[in-house]
C-alpha cells in the first residue's frame, strides 16, 4: 500500500501543471509513460492568448477570444468557463514563458503569434512547429525542479471510492505487473483524450481514453462524449497531423481539379474556417469524387481517399522556419517534401471534447476527485474544439484542479484513525480483487482475438460515428458495439507472463474502450440535430430549442443512462455560425 | 517506390527481433517474424503489427509515433533510430534487425533502463533560472550582456529572433537517448554526463534569459563537458539531426571563456 495526499494520474501538460500547483505537498504523479513521452509532446501550432503582439491582433482582448471561442463551439461551450480560460490564458503564457517555454518570436523580441481557424484575430503564440514540445519539456523542468515524485510506468486500473469519497487507486506496475494500492485525498485525473477508438486518428497510440473509462466505471459522469473533433489534414495514411499553422501560414487547400474547394464552403475563412467545417467540406470532396484516390492495390495504411494541402508558394524559407517538422514528417513518413509537391492529406480523428464532467476548478460530482485537461470536459470547447484552445486548457485548468484539490484537502476534517481505516480497508479491497480479474484475464483462454475486436471497433467508429452520421448506421454501430462486448467475454491473451505484458495491458484496454464508444454512439443516436463536430445528415440543423445542453452519461449494469445539463450563458446569445 | 524490396512479388519482410528478459533468460536470443510489408509501412509498424499478431510478450516503447516523444529510439540494422521515423523500405534489405539501445541496462527485450540517464539529465538542473522571480544570482555582467528585459510587469522577456535561434537545435532533442548510447566517452565512464545532459545544460546556457551562476561550472566539472573527445558518434546517431557536438564545443569555450575571467555565469556572450 503506498500513500500520498494527492495523487495525480497523468504526466502531459495538464497533470504536470497540477503538479507543479501542489509542488511542497506530498504529491506524486503516476503514469503511462514517462511523462515526456505523452501526447501533449506532439502538439505542434500553438496555444492561444490575447497577447496583441503581432501588429494585425494589437487590439485582441480576452473577450474577443472568449466570442470566437463561444462560437467555434457552436454555442455548448459554458461561457463563465471560457471566460476564465481566455482572462487566464495570458498569465499562464507568461508564467510558461518565465520558466522557459521556447517561444518563437517577434523582430520586437515578444512572444510571436500566428493566425489559427476560426479565431479573429492572430492570437496563437508558437514555438516554431513544436509547441507541445517546447510545453511540455518546460513544464517537465519546473515539474523536476520542484521535486516531481513520478510512478513512471504504471497505469491506473481502477478509482476507489469509500463513503462518497474518493480515496485512492489500484494501478498495475508495467515492468513487474504488480498490482498496487494507492492511498489518497485527492486523485486528479489528467489522461487525455480517446482518440485511439478510431481507426484514423492523429492522436498518440496510447490514447486510449482509459482514464475517462475508469472514472465512468466509479460513477462519475461523461459529458458531451458524441462531440468527436475531425481534424482536417492530416498526413494520408499515418494520419500524422499536419498542423492547422500550414494553413495559417497560407497553405490552400486543393481538390483533384486543383480548385480552392473551400470558397464553395466557408467563402471568407477560406482554409482558416473552423476545423469541423473544413473537415466536411474534405470528406464531402473526396466523397463527391473530387479527391484523389490511390492506385489500386496500393493502399496505404488506414486507406481512404484524399485531397492537397500546398505550400509551396511559401518558399523553402517560411517553411523551414515556420514548419520544419511538418517538413520533417512529409519527408520522412510520406515521401513527400512539401517545398516542391503537394502533402496528400485526409481527415481524421483528433480531439475529444467530451470528458470527465467537471466545474470550472477540475472538480466532478464525487468528492476527492478531479480532472483536467482532455480527459474533463469544463465544458470550454463545446461542440468544436478551436485550434491552440487545448493546449490552454490543460494548463488553465490543470492549475485550477490543482489548486481546488488543495483546497478540498485542507478543508476535510483531520480524518479520525477510523475514517483512514476505511480507505485503507476499501483500497486492500479492490486490490484483491483486480489482482483476481487480472489473473483471470491472464488466464482466459476463449475463442476472441482482442487486437481482432480493437481493429474491428476502431473500423466502426471511422465509418459509422464518424464525420457524418445518420440514424441507421448509428443504430447499426450500437448493435456492433454491443456484439463486441459479448465477444470481449470470450477472449483469449497470447502472453500470460507479468513482465511488461502490452497483451493484457491492451485487453484491459479494449474493456474501456468498448464501455467508451457505447456512450459515444448512443450520445450521438440520442442527439438529433447537427452542432460543431457532430454532424446528422438526418437532422442537419442547429436545434436550440430542444439540444442546447450538455450530455451526461452515467454507467450502469444496462449501459449508460443519459441525463442533460443546462449550458451557461453569459453574455453571449447563440447565433447562426457564419465564417 | 519499393524496388529496393521488390514489393509487388515479395511482400513479406523478416524482423529479427533481440528478446531477453534478465529476470527469466540466460543470454539474449534472436527471434525472426515474417511481416507483411505495405508501402510506407516503419519498423514502429512492423513491430506493433508482431505484438498484434505473432507475438504478445513482445516488450517494446512507443508513443507519439511522429518523432516527437522519444519513446522508441533503438539499433535498427545495427544502427541507432527512431523506429517510428524509419521506413522500412529505405533499410533497403528484406532482413531487419533490431536490438534495444545498447549501453542501458536491458529491463525486456526492447525496453531498457533509462533512469541513469535520467539522473543526469537532472544533474545539470535542466531548468531556466531566472526569468520566473527566483533568480539565484545577478545576470552575467560584461559588456553587451544586458538582463533580460520584461516587455512590462507580467509580461514576456524579450528575446531577440537571433537570440532565439542561437539555441533552437538544443530545444528540438527529445530526449531518447541514442547519442549518449553511442558514445564512446560514456562507454568508458559511466559517469560521464554524456551528450544528451551536456547539450540540455548547453540549451540553458545559451538562452538570454537564464541566469544561473554556476550553470556552466555544473556543466564542465570532472564528469562534464571535457570528457567530450569530439568522437561525433552523438551527432551522427541523433535521430533528430541535431549538431551535439557543435553546441558542446561552443560549452567547452564558454567553459574556458569563464576561466580566463571573461565575465559571470551565464553563458549568453558566448551564445551570440
Ligand atoms: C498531433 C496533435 C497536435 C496537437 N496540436 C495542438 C496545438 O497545436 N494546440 C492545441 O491547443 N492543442 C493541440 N492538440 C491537442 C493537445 O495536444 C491535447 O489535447 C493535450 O496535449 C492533452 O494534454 P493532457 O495533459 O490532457 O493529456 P496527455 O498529454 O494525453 O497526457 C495524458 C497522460 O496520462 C497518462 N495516462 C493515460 N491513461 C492512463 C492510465 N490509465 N494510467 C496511467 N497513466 C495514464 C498518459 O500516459 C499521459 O502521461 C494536438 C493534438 C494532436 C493529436
Ligand atoms: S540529442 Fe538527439 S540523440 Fe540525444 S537524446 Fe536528444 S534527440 Fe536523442
Ligand atoms: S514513438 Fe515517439 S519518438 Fe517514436
Amino acid at each position: 500500500m503506498i500513500r500520498h495526499r494527492y495523487l495525480i494520474v497523468g504526466g502531459g501538460l495538464a497533470g504536470l501543471r497540477a503538479a507543479v500547483e501542489l509542488a511542497g505537498q506530498d504529491v506524486a504523479v503516476l503514469a503511462r509513460v514517462q511523462p515526456l513521452r505523452s501526447h501533449s509532446v506532439a502538439a505542434a501550432g500553438g496555444i492561444n492568448a490575447a497577447l496583441g503582439n503581432n501588429p494585425d491582433g494589437a487590439d485582441d482582448t480576452p473577450e474577443k477570444h472568449a466570442f470566437d471561442t463561444i462560437k467555434g463551439s457552436d454555442y455548448l461551450a459554458d461561457q463563465d468557463a471560457v471566460e476564465i480560460m481566455a482572462r487566464e490564458a495570458i498569465d499562464r503564457v507568461i508564467e510558461a514563458e518565465h520558466w522557459g517555454c521556447p517561444f518563437s518570436r517577434f523582430p520586437d523580441g515578444r512572444i510571436a503569434q500566428r493566425p489559427f481557424g476560426g479565431a479573429g484575430f492572430p492570437r496563437t503564440c508558437y514555438a516554431a512547429d513544436r509547441t507541445g514540445h517546447a510545453l511540455l519539456h518546460t513544464l517537465y523542468e519546473q515539474a523536476v525542479r520542484r521535486g516531481l515524485h513520478a510512478y513512471e510506468e504504471w497505469v491506473a486500473l481502477e478509482l476507489v471510492v469509500a463513503e462518497g469519497r474518493a480515496c485512492g487507486l489500484v494501478a498495475m506496475n508495467l515492468l513487474t505487473g504488480q498490482v498496487e494500492g494507492f492511498v489518497a485525498q485527492a486523485v486528479i485525473f489528467a489522461t487525455g483524450g480517446a482518440g485511439r477508438m478510431y481507426l484514423r486518428s492523429s492522436n498518440a497510440l496510447l490514447n486510449t481514453g482509459s482514464g475517462m473509462a475508469i472514472a465512468y466505471r466509479a460513477g462519475v459522469p461523461l459529458k458531451d462524449m458524441e462531440f468527436i473533433q475531425f481534424h482536417p489534414t492530416t498526413l494520408y495514411g499515418s494520419n500524422i497531423l499536419i498542423t492547422e499553422g500550414a494553413r495559417g501560414e497560407g497553405g490552400y487547400l486543393l481538390n483533384n481539379k486543383g480548385q480552392r474547394f473551400m470558397e464553395r464552403y466557408a467563402a471568407k475563412a477560406m482554409e482558416l474556417a473552423p476545423r469541423d467545417i473544413v473537415a466536411r467540406a474534405i470528406q464531402t470532396e473526396i466523397d463527391e469524387g473530387r479527391g484523389f484516390q490511390p492506385p489500386p492495390g496500393a493502399q496505404v495504411g488506414s486507406g481512404g481517399g484524399y485531397v492537397h494541402l500546398d505550400l509551396r508558394h511559401l518558399g523553402e524559407a517560411k517553411i523551414n522556419e515556420r514548419l520544419p517538422k511538418v517538413r520533417e514528417i512529409s519527408v520522412h513518413i510520406a515521401g513527400v517534401d512539401p517545398v516542391y509537391e503537394p502533402i496528400p492529406i485526409q481527415p481524421a480523428q483528433h480531439y475529444t471534447m467530451g470528458g470527465i464532467d467537471t466545474d470550472n476548478d477540475g472538480a466532478t460530482q464525487l468528492p476527492g476527485f478531479f480532472a483536467a485537461g482532455e480527459a474533463a470536459c469544463v465544458s470550454v470547447h463545446g461542440a468544436n474544439r478551436l485550434g491552440g484552445n487545448s493546449l490552454l486548457d490543460t494548463i488553465v485548468f490543470g492549475r485550477r484542479a490543482g489548486a481546488a484539490a488543495r483546497r478540498y484537502v485542507e478543508g476535510l476534517e483531520p480524518a479520525g484513525p477510523a475514517g483512514q481505516e476505511g480507505a485503507v480497508a476499501q483500497v486492500e479491497a479492490a486490490v484483491r480483487s483486480m489482482q483476481e480479474k487480472i489473473a483471470k484475464l491472464l488466464r482466459a483462454d476463449g475463442p476472441e482475438d482482442p487486437a481482432a475486436l480493437r481493429d474491428r471497433l476502431r473500423s466502426l467508429m471511422s465509418e459509422q460515428v464518424g464525420i457524418f452520421r445518420e440514424r441507421e448506421p448509428l443504430e447499426q454501430a450500437v448493435a456492433a458495439i454491443a456484439d463486441f462486448k459479448e465477444r470481449y467475454r470470450h477472449i483469449h491473451l497470447r502472453h500470460r507472463g507479468t513482465r511488461y505484458n502490452l497483451d493484457l495491458y491492451q485487453a484491459v484496454e479494449l474493456e474501456g474502450m468498448l464501455d467508451l464508444a457505447e456512450v459515444i454512439a448512443r450520445g450521438a443516436l440520442l442527439r438529433e440535430e447537427s452542432r460543431g463536430s457532430q454532424y446528422r445528415r438526418d437532422f442537419p440543423q442547429r436545434d436550440d430549442a430542444n439540444w442546447l445542453k450538455h450530455t451526461l452519461a452515467y454507467h450502469t449494469a444496462e449501459g449508460p443512462r443519459f441525463a442533460f445539463k443546462p449550458v451557461t450563458i453569459t453574455r453571449y446569445e447563440p447565433q447562426e455560425r457564419r465564417y | 517506390m519499393d524496388q529496393a524490396l521488390g514489393a509487388a512479388d515479395t511482400p513479406t519482410v523478416y524482423f529479427n527481433v533481440q528478446r531477453y528478459d534478465p529476470e527469466v533468460d540466460a543470454k539474449p536470443r534472436y527471434d525472426r517474424f515474417a511481416v507483411p510489408y505495405e508501402p510506407g509501412m516503419t519498423v514502429l509498424q512492423g513491430l506493433l503489427w508482431i505484438l498484434d499478431h505473432v507475438d504478445g510478450s513482445l516488450a517494446l516503447r512507443y508513443s507519439c509515433r511522429e518523432a516527437a516523444c522519444g519513446s522508441c529510439a533503438m539499433l535498427v540494422n545495427g544502427w541507432y533510430r527512431l523506429a517510428c521515423k524509419t521506413q522500412v523500405k529505405d533499410l533497403r534489405s528484406k532482413e531487419i534487425t533490431v536490438q534495444p539501445l545498447p549501453h542501458y541496462p536491458v529491463i525486456k527485450d526492447l525496453v531498457v533502463d533509462m533512469s541513469g540517464f535520467f539522473a543526469k539529465y537532472r544533474a545539470v538542473q535542466p531548468y531556466l533560472v531566472g526569468g520566473d522571480g527566483q533568480r539565484a544570482v545577478e545576470p552575467a555582467s560584461g559588456p553587451g550582456a544586458p538582463a533580460p528585459e520584461e516587455v512590462a510587469p507580467g509580461r514576456e522577456f524579450r528575446q531577440s529572433p537571433a537570440d532565439r535561434a542561437a539555441f533552437e537545435d538544443a530545444t528540438i532533442c527529445i530526449l531518447c537517448g541514442a547519442c549518449t548510447s553511442s558514445c564512446p566517452s560514456f562507454w568508458t565512464n559511466p559517469d560521464y554526463l554524456g551528450p544528451a545532459a551536456l547539450l540540455k545544460g548547453y540549451r540553458f546556457a545559451a538562452d538570454t534569459r537564464d541566469c544561473l551562476a554556476e550553470r556552466v561550472p555544473l556543466l564542465s566539472g570532472e564528469d562534464g563537458i571535457y570528457r567530450c573527445h569530439t568522437i561525433f558518434n552523438c551527432t551522427a546517431a541523433c535521430p533528430k539531426e541535431i549538431p551535439i557536438t557543435e553546441a558542446l564545443q561552443s560549452l567547452k569555450r564558454m567553459a574556458s571563456r569563464r576561466l580566463l575571467g571573461g565575465g559571470g555565469g551565464g553563458g549568453r556572450q558566448a551564445a551570440r
